[in-house]
């Protein structure tokens, strides 16, 4: 009794917080047929936000795989000093709500801000900064747990036969690290296509220009064109299952071998 | 021709080598002996490069390679966890060293095959290390490392993972392997009796120095203070004197110089025979007896015998 009773709850919740509203923004975007639907992403403007977030993630996930290999390398094999507090300061974005990082952004590079007047805000560099700061974490959290399972003993070993560090890293860490960077990458991905607040605040929301696809969805409902706001969310949901799907494929594999 | 010179090493407050010395002269296998944490391995990490001493300098044939790093020194090192590649083949491990020299794949190719008849892995070279019992990773550890034809080997609790049988065999093997390569070999040990085996000399270390470095024979006959006395073989100690248990002498009837014990315990272990004594003044003795000397002499436990020390040795501070 217990069991079911545990398992209908579980579903039932999952159903009624998760599948009923996401159902729900599917069953409103293809309310009226396909075509409506498929106008409001093809929009010029739908077009453009899809652009700049798919941009924006490309200038992000990059720069955090690359910072989150080093990061991960200096906090469990080089123990640089004062990388402990880096250790723990990677976490913040994680902890910090994102439209507070937006706000720093905002102090920084807006008018009388230390680096302000670069064009930073209110323009793409401004919603990469944001981005990457909300992103920041996945690569390093998910390369510093494997990295100090494998320990530094085959490391040791490649370098006692005469392997350089560069060798080292790529013929021995990198194909253990490998899936956790992968992993990492498609979190780090979910996150720079979906994130909102922070990216609200640098923005500027000038629509065809500064609007990022989860930006054009937020405004268009609010200027009443509820059709393409959905059929937006729609976009952004079929890319979130594809994020999934990828996850699932690369999640059992590190475990192998 | 390995010399290392007043080396110290420490990790945060504690002190792992003090002002170390030794020499392990070329062609030679020597073994470092000592309890956990008497700085032994550290000492070989020293060697590889591995650890940077806060003092002192690492010479390799004359050269001083203190600041080189490790992958610049020549060196083959075997650790005792193996290290292996777990991503590569049994094959890609061995090869390692030398791909990464960019040596011809003709010359890769038929030095790992040599290599793979040398530790006796021929059939498993497209195995993966997961699927090799210990004994066989530790071999091809040993392949890997000699691939790159190291001026010295560098071998950390090599069988210290293995189980005893296996670990026997490969200790001969070692041996073996030796006295047709005559590389210069370091073997780190905790267990006296592979240093014993193995070496030609054993440097006894404790607590971050040197105790005494002496071919196993003298270790034994002539060790310098208690510590290698009780360390590289089993020992009583009655008053000041170190008796080993085998230098004992039983008779089941007194002489002036007996005192009299009664029989504890027997232990039977095949070809010998340990007796676990209590004198009459309360200390506790144990003899070592060939299993004809037990058999004479009928033992059995609470039996009173009368004992008399052969040999004993005692240290003036």
């Amino acid at each position: 009794m217990g069991r079911y009773a545990l398992r209908i709850g579980a579903l039932g919740y999952l159903a009624v917080l998760l599948l009923a509203p996401v159902g729900l923004v599917f069953y409103r975007a293809f309310e009226h047929g396909f075509w409506p639907a498929w106008h409001g992403v093809t929009s010029p403007d739908a077009v453009h936000a899809l652009k700049l977030t798919l941009v924006v993630a490309a200038i992000a996930v990059p720069g955090n795989m690359i910072f989150g290999i080093l990061c991960a390398l200096a906090i469990v094999r080089y123990r640089v000093r004062g990388f402990g507090l880096v250790n723990a300061l990677v976490d913040l974005p994680l902890a910090l709500s994102p439209v507070v990082a937006g706000l720093s952004l905002l102090l920084l590079y807006g008018r009388g801000g230390w680096l302000g007047g670069h064009g930073v805000l209110f323009a793409t560099p401004g919603i990469a900064l944001a981005t990457i700061f909300v992103s920041l974490p996945f690569v390093v959290r998910e390369v510093v747990p494997v990295l100090r399972e494998i320990g530094t003993e085959q490391e040791q070993a490649a370098s006692t036969l005469g392997a350089s560090g560069l060798q080292t890293f790529l013929r021995i860490t990198w194909p253990s690290i490998r899936w956790a960077v992968a992993y990492g990458v498609v979190l780090t991905m979910a996150r720079a296509v979906g994130e909102y607040g922070a990216v609200r605040v640098v923005s500027g929301r000038i629509v065809g220009q500064t609007e990022t696809m989860t930006l054009y969805v937020g405004d268009r409902y609010q200027d009443f064109q509820a059709q393409a706001a959905y059929a937006g969310s729609v976009l952004l949901a079929l890319i979130a299952i594809l994020t999934l799907l990828l996850m699932n494929r690369l999640r059992p594999k590190d475990e192998t071998r | 021709m390995i010399e290392a010179r007043g080396i110290t090493k420490r990790f945060g407050d504690f002190v792992a080598l003090h002002d170390v010395s030794v020499e392990v002269p070329t062609g030679s296998l020597t073994a470092l002996l000592g309890p956990s944490g008497s700085g032994k391995s550290t000492l070989l990490r020293v060697i590889a490069g591995l650890e940077r001493p806060d003092a002192g300098t690492v010479l390799l044939d004359g050269d001083d390679v203190t600041a080189r790093p490790p992958q610049k020194r020549g060196v083959g090192f075997v650790f005792q966890h193996y290290a292996a590649f777990k991503h590569m083949t049994v094959r890609d491990n061995i090869a390692f060293g030398l791909e990464v020299r960019r040596r011809p794949r003709a010359e890769i190719n038929k030095r790992v095959d040599e290599l793979l008849e040398l530790v006796q892995l021929k059939g498993l070279a497209k195995r993966y290390p997961a699927q090799l019992s210990g004994g066989q990773r530790q071999r091809m550890g040993l392949a890997r490392a000699l691939a790159v034809d190291p001026k010295v080997l560098l071998l950390d609790e090599p069988f210290g993972a293995l189980d005893a049988r296996v670990r026997k065999e490969l200790r001969a093997w070692l041996r073996r392997l030796h006295d047709e390569t005559h590389t210069t070999t370091v073997i780190v040990t905790h267990d006296q009796e592979e240093a014993m085996e193995v070496a030609d000399r054993v440097v006894v270390m404790n607590a971050g120095h040197i105790e005494q470095a002496a071919p196993p024979r003298e270790l034994y006959d002539a060790p310098a203070n208690e510590f290698v006395m009780s360390f590289v073989g089993p020992v009583n100690r009655l008053g000041d004197a170190f008796i080993r248990p085998h230098d004992v002498e039983l008779s089941l009837e007194p002489n002036g110089a007996t005192q009299e014990a009664m029989v504890e315990r027997l232990v039977h272990l095949g070809f010998e025979v340990r007796v676990e004594l209590v004198r009459d003044d309360g200390e506790e003795l144990s003899v070592q007896l060939t299993r004809e000397q037990a058999e004479a002499l009928e033992l059995v436990n609470g039996q009173i015998v009368y004992v008399r020390p052969t040999r004993q040795t005692i240290f003036t501070p």
